[in-house]
């Protein structure tokens, strides 16, 4: 009996969570007025409203956006944060202990501080409407420098040292023998990155004005709020989820490390 | 011998490796955080449209922000969203991690279920429950008139929007919850509700005494993290409500925004930004005191 309660609780909880993103695609197929309804089936499936969002809105060119800004972000964040993370864990430089400091220190503050002074460098920078603006501002975290020293510290010395007697570089000693050993690591950063940086909106929303440089939420939020969909709900619910899609897929394929990288940070993306 | 002598010329030349591998980031930190604090400092004791040259005002900026009644409305607002959030949060969490901890069956699925609503973008989540909770035809009211309920006026009502909100965003956020609880809860010793079921601790008595302190530090994660969220609260609002219906769901982030961005009020937008930063700090250690039982850490 306390079995079936129990199943029962954690069934009901999977409806509560699923059936609202399968409402919004069956709702996106349906014709306007079939919308409002609970069911999901509809004998008058079509993609009318996906044709309409491609040709209202340019959602093709904010998806490539979208990729080349969160690809650059995590490539970015993924190469210098090892590097500094190498550099904190394994090498000896003046001022070491204070740049540690320093990192966690950047981790304690808020963004409401920061945000509209960024804007105003983003403004003297000459950089408001390029892909810079959006990339160069996440290009570092303070957090994925403090997780890869956390990981790096648990390399044996031994292997470093005998990559310096044949003669590596420090750079090469940190792309050839440590990242190797840190694909956990890495792939977690890249995964929260990635994540965080798709699915960041307001920061596009105070950079970039034109269009066609809009990432796709931002894209999708201007479409939603600016009166182009002309409050038609099938617009609104094939714009969602052709912006919900791409993660949804990357999380169907990668859904173990996309769950083990929040377990393993503890913080939201 | 040699090979000291080896080892210690590359530690030597390892040292401004060191250097050479941070400078990057020194630069990036120099451009992009420590910049960005001291002209924020600069700024709010400016008045600046961002056109026209800045103009010193000295502390108007603040005499403005402890008489402005929006100020206050949305730190309001940002309480009554994390009254409503953080207790739902943490019995909804606990819920179902619990259950999902004595099931075995379908574990991953469920897992995987709850965890969707956190990956996927915040105005995917926004756009479908605007739907959900539109008065006349959302599929909520609908449900709720066809059992017979009267409908609930969501998104309209000024004492009831930001709860919507704040119910809306358990559903996005509870999934990461759920796992750390689920992480915490296999973390606990078996011995220890064994030990307590010889001495005759029901399993009542076993959760509030054993379960319940040990996911201490679980809690605490989920009601700090909560509180950066709701003061960070912006793209729910801002498509949602635009802070409306009078004010009622106008956020902490969104004044800076509509400040910053509406009426181009540079100065007053940054002594904003400072003044909220200062108070979710203030705010999460007073709770980290608060919830943080030393026991456990």
């Amino acid at each position: 009996m306390t079995r079936l309660l129990k199943y029962l609780t954690l069934l009901i909880g999977a409806v509560v969570f699923a059936y609202p993103f399968l409402w919004m695609i069956s709702g996106s197929l349906k014709p306007e007025l079939e919308i409002s309804g609970l069911g999901l089936w509809s004998s008058q499936f079509s993609l009318a409203n996906y044709e309409q969002v491609l040709t209202r809105i340019p959602i093709s060119r904010s998806f490539l956006n979208s990729l080349i800004v969160s690809l650059s972000v995590t490539t970015s964040v993924l190469v210098f944060g090892s590097m500094v993370g190498y550099a904190l864990a394994k090498l000896q430089f003046i001022g070491k202990g204070a740049l540690f400091l320093i990192i966690l220190f950047t981790m304690m503050i808020p963004f409401q501080i920061t945000l509209i002074p960024q804007y105003v460098l983003m403004v003297k920078l000459g950089l408001t409407d390029t892909y810079a603006a959006l990339i160069a501002p996440t290009m570092m975290s303070a957090f994925s420098i403090v997780l890869f020293r956390h990981f790096f510290i648990g390399i044996p010395n031994a292997l470093i040292d005998a990559a310096r007697l044949d003669g590596c570089s420090e750079l090469r000693i940190l792309f050839r023998v440590i990242w190797p050993l840190s694909k956990p690591t890495l792939i977690t950063v890249a995964i929260l990155t990635f994540m965080t940086s798709w699915n960041e909106v307001l920061w596009p929303l105070i950079v970039v004005r034109e269009r066609t440089l809009m990432t796709m939420p931002q894209l999708v939020t201007i479409f939603v709020i600016g009166g182009e969909a002309e409050s038609q709900l099938g617009l609104l619910l094939a714009a969602a989820t052709l912006l919900a899609l791409p993660v949804i897929i990357a999380y169907a394929v990668f859904q173990r490390y996309f769950i083990e990288s929040m377990v393993h940070t503890g913080v939201k993306g | 011998m040699k090979r000291i002598v080896t080892i210690a010329l590359s530690l030597k030349k390892s040292d401004s490796a060191g250097f050479w591998l941070v400078s990057p980031y020194l630069i990036f930190f120099l451009l992009f955080v420590a910049y960005p604090l001291v002209f924020s400092f600069i700024l709010m004791f400016h008045r600046w449209d961002i056109v026209t040259p800045m103009e010193w005002v000295g502390l108007k900026n603040f005499e403005r922000l402890f008489a402005d009644p929006l100020f206050f409305k949305s730190i309001f607002n940002t309480f009554v969203f994390l009254l409503v959030h953080i207790p739902l949060q943490i019995i909804v969490a606990l819920t179902l991690a619990v259950l999902l901890n004595s099931a075995t069956k379908m574990r991953g699925l469920f897992r995987a279920i709850y965890f969707l609503p956190v990956i996927v973008s915040g105005v995917v989540v926004t756009i479908l429950w605007q739907q959900l909770y539109a008065f006349d035809y959302g599929v909520l009211n609908t449900f709720l008139t066809s059992i017979g309920l009267p409908r609930i006026p969501w998104l309209v009502d000024p004492d009831v929007a930001m709860t919507s909100i704040a119910v809306m965003a358990t559903w996005k956020n509870v999934g990461i919850y759920i796992v750390l609880f689920l992480v915490g809860l296999q973390t606990i010793p078996r011995e220890l509700y064994e030990s307590a079921s010889i001495d005759g601790a029901d399993t009542r008595k076993q959760f509030f005494y054993i379960t319940l302190p040990m996911l201490n530090p679980t809690m605490v994660m989920i009601v700090v993290l909560s509180t950066i969220g709701g003061f960070s609260l912006f793209i729910e609002p801002f498509v949602m409500t635009g802070g409306g219906p009078m004010q009622s769901t106008l956020s902490a982030t969104l004044y800076i925004y509509n400040q910053a961005f509406y009426f181009n009020h540079m100065g007053y937008a940054a002594t904003l930004g400072f003044v909220f930063a200062l108070i979710i700090l203030a705010v999460v250690l007073l709770q980290r005191k608060l919830v943080e039982t030393e026991s456990v850490s």
